[in-house]
């Protein structure tokens, strides 16, 4: 299988990364696969946690359908068995999640069901050089997060650390969309391309395909949240909004 | 059993096994500077020096430890209590609250975000906000505001803003997951204001060394009413651990036994389950997937899934003891320590009263001291445990 830093740098355009919760739905790999088809270049699963310190109303809401359908991280990782896309897949959740599964084994199910990829939304690079290692030798990428706050001495060695792909945060604050895009969003991605020739997606705040084409200026990509997730609570299709940020990134 | 001495944790915040900082990116550079700036103010005499006078003449410091005779005749035992309940605003939660407003200050930050779930915690960060011109919101669980509605009202009546929050169990927890996300957003000038010994590295340690001034002062008005000695046994409710820690950290290179009693629906200890939650690893209650389970306790103050990392690694070394008392027991208490003493607890302080009564005679021999910590006075929850009482008339 080839290595998440290398798809995405093959991708050849802006890349463009849908998150969906697993879970969220009866069908929810359909979602998954109707951003595949409208030309996702990965794609963000989440696995809900209880506690989503991170996430604003939007996913926070999608994670309670989940939980309420019973979702688990091994029936979401089970359910990934039918994915049939060729884009690579990624992982995002809450650490106590890891924790509770055992870092072997949740290392070794994610390269299992085909994810090379997982960001652990709490779990800075100061606690996570023992997940790392599990996640290494199963041959999963540790993707680090940039936050506006990070100072630049501290930057430079998240993003030595990140695996996979930097995930900037564009703007200091949780999941959700904004109004307008913030000033943050285009820096944090200019700061991080100065000390990494890793890929730089940018998450949390890019809102609209128009957003998301003013970012990739500066970034190599994005990741949407909860625009897609507000999409498929609303019952809209998940193709056509996937379809038109595609669009606008080329 | 060995004595230990509740000194810092280690460079990354561990107590043992338990504690690190376990908190998305954009935070951790606040947190950095939090330890930065409390590890330069508690060495600074000057700082201290304000922090003890607010104490003194703000707070109403020191606090008595009164020796309750009638309870002791009752149990066979000498029981001593330690009477957090006489601090200005009705507990232990002040002593926190002017050290961390006194630091925020000196951070230069304008703005203070707390969570509470009985509402002492909010209402002490409302006073010292009052006190210090500091902007304040408190997050407080839908389910807490219902059965706390007198402080509520304080707050607001203090100048804070109270947002309730209706997500998850609308409790404790939750409450601490709301604060979280608005500090993410608002870290620049604002000051998160935690309620007890725990969090990210360096509020656990923080908090203790606010709450230390319980123990210090204990430990010398104990040694003035037996002779020099120490108490036989020192106990304390626990909630997140922040008046249990600051009472422990007086006696732990003492010979004397610690004991935090946790609210049978919230035991975390008692659930021998490691997990993180809320920016540390300590013991917490969780389903098999790891999905954080909700507390249930009569009492919003102690109604919380997780325990403060630093008595997790009591309890892993055994230097304290972590039991469980029911709803009923509690309510018990609260009736038998008001009809004896003249003292009505806090329902969270109660807890410990009701190990006290349960245990008197059996695990706590006859003829031992006891040191308890009333944390709290029960005015809050008049009107919660006359509902309370009502029913169980009812249904005897
Ligand atoms: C009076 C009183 N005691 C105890 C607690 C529990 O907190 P902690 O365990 O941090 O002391 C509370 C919390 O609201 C309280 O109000």
């Amino acid at each position: 299988m080839t290595a998440l830093i290398d798809s995405l740098r093959a991708t050849g355009r802006p890349v463009l990364v849908p998150y969906v919760t697993g879970g969220v739905a009866e069908n929810w790999m359909d979602h998954v696969h109707a951003a595949v088809d409208a030309g996702a270049d990965a794609v963000e699963i989440g696995i809900p946690f209880s506690d989503p310190v991170i996430d604003g109303p939007v996913i926070q809401a999608a994670s309670v359908r989940a939980l309420e359908r019973g979702t688990t991280p091994d029936t979401v990782l089970r359910d990934l068995a039918s994915y049939r896309g060729s884009v690579p897949l990624v992982v995002m959740t809450y650490y106590n999640l890891v924790h509770r599964y055992g870092h072997s084994a949740f290392a070794s199910r994610l390269a299992e069901v085909g994810v090379r990829g997982v960001v652990l939304a709490d779990l800075p690079m100061e606690e996570s050089a023992e997940w790392a290692e599990a996640a290494d030798a199963a041959g999963v990428a540790t993707v680090q997060i940039a936050a506006p706050s990070t100072p630049d001495d501290r930057l430079e060695e998240v993003c030595a650390r990140s695996k996979g792909f930097v995930y900037a945060m564009g703007v200091m604050g949780v999941t959700g969309e904004r109004a307008v895009l913030a000033d943050s969003a285009c820096a944090i991605a200019r700061r991080v391309r100065a000390v990494t020739d890793k890929p730089v997606l940018v998450g949390v705040g890019v809102s609209t395909p128009e957003n998301a084409a003013a970012v990739t200026e500066h970034a190599d990509g994005v990741v949407i949240g909860a625009p897609v997730m507000r999409r498929i609570a609303e019952g809209g299709s998940v193709g056509e909004l996937v379809g038109r940020f595609r669009s606008a990134l080329g | 059993m060995t004595n230990v001495t509740m000194g810092p944790p280690s460079a990354k915040g561990y107590f043992g096994r338990f504690g690190g900082r376990f908190v998305p990116e954009p935070i951790v550079p606040a947190c950095l500077e939090l330890e930065a700036a409390f590890a330069d103010a508690w060495a600074d005499p000057g700082f201290r020096a304000e922090l003890d006078a607010h104490l003194r003449h703000y707070a109403g410091r020191p606090s008595p430890v009164t020796e309750c005779h009638n309870l002791g005749d009752l149990l066979g035992l000498r029981v001593l209590v330690k009477r957090e309940d006489l601090n200005h605003t009705g507990s232990h939660k002040i002593n926190n609250v002017l050290g961390q407003a006194l630091l925020a200050r000196r951070m230069g930050k304008r703005r203070i975000v707390a969570e509470t779930g009985a509402g002492q915690h909010g209402v002490a960060t409302a006073t010292a906000c009052a006190l210090f011109g500091l902007e304040c919101v408190v997050y407080m669980g839908e389910v807490d505001v219902a059965r706390q509605r007198l402080n509520v009202f304080r707050m607001e009546l203090l100048g804070a803003t109270v947002v309730p929050v209706t997500s998850g169990s609308r409790t404790l927890k939750d409450a601490v997951n709301e604060a979280l996300r608005h500090w993410v957003a608002t870290v620049d000038d604002t000051h998160y204001c935690i309620g007890s010994v725990m969090g990210p590295h360096p509020y656990p340690w923080l908090v203790r060394e606010f709450q230390r001034v319980i123990g210090d002062e204990s430990r010398a008005q104990c040694a003035e009413l037996l002779d020099g000695g120490v108490p036989t046994h020192v106990l304390a409710c626990v909630g997140g651990g922040s008046n249990a820690a600051g009472i422990f950290a007086g006696f732990a290179d003492t010979d004397a036994e610690l004991i935090g009693v946790e609210a049978a629906g919230g035991a975390a200890i008692g659930s021998d389950l490691v997990g993180v939650v809320h920016g540390s690893k300590s013991m917490l209650l969780q389903d098999d997937a790891g999905q954080v389970l909700e507390a249930y306790s009569v009492s919003a103050g102690l109604d919380y899934p997780g325990i403060g990392p630093e008595h997790a690694h009591l309890a892993d070394i055994g230097r304290a003891k972590y039991p469980s008392v029911t709803d009923d027991e509690v309510i018990e208490a609260v009736r038998v320590v008001s009809r004896t003493e003249g003292l009505i607890p806090a329902l969270e302080s109660a807890h410990a009263f009701a190990y006290l009564l349960r245990e008197a005679g059996r695990s706590i021999p006859r003829g031992s001291t006891v040191l308890v910590n009333l944390s709290g006075r029960g005015d809050k929850d008049m009107e919660q445990i006359s509902d309370l009482l009502a029913q169980r008339k009812e249904t005897s």
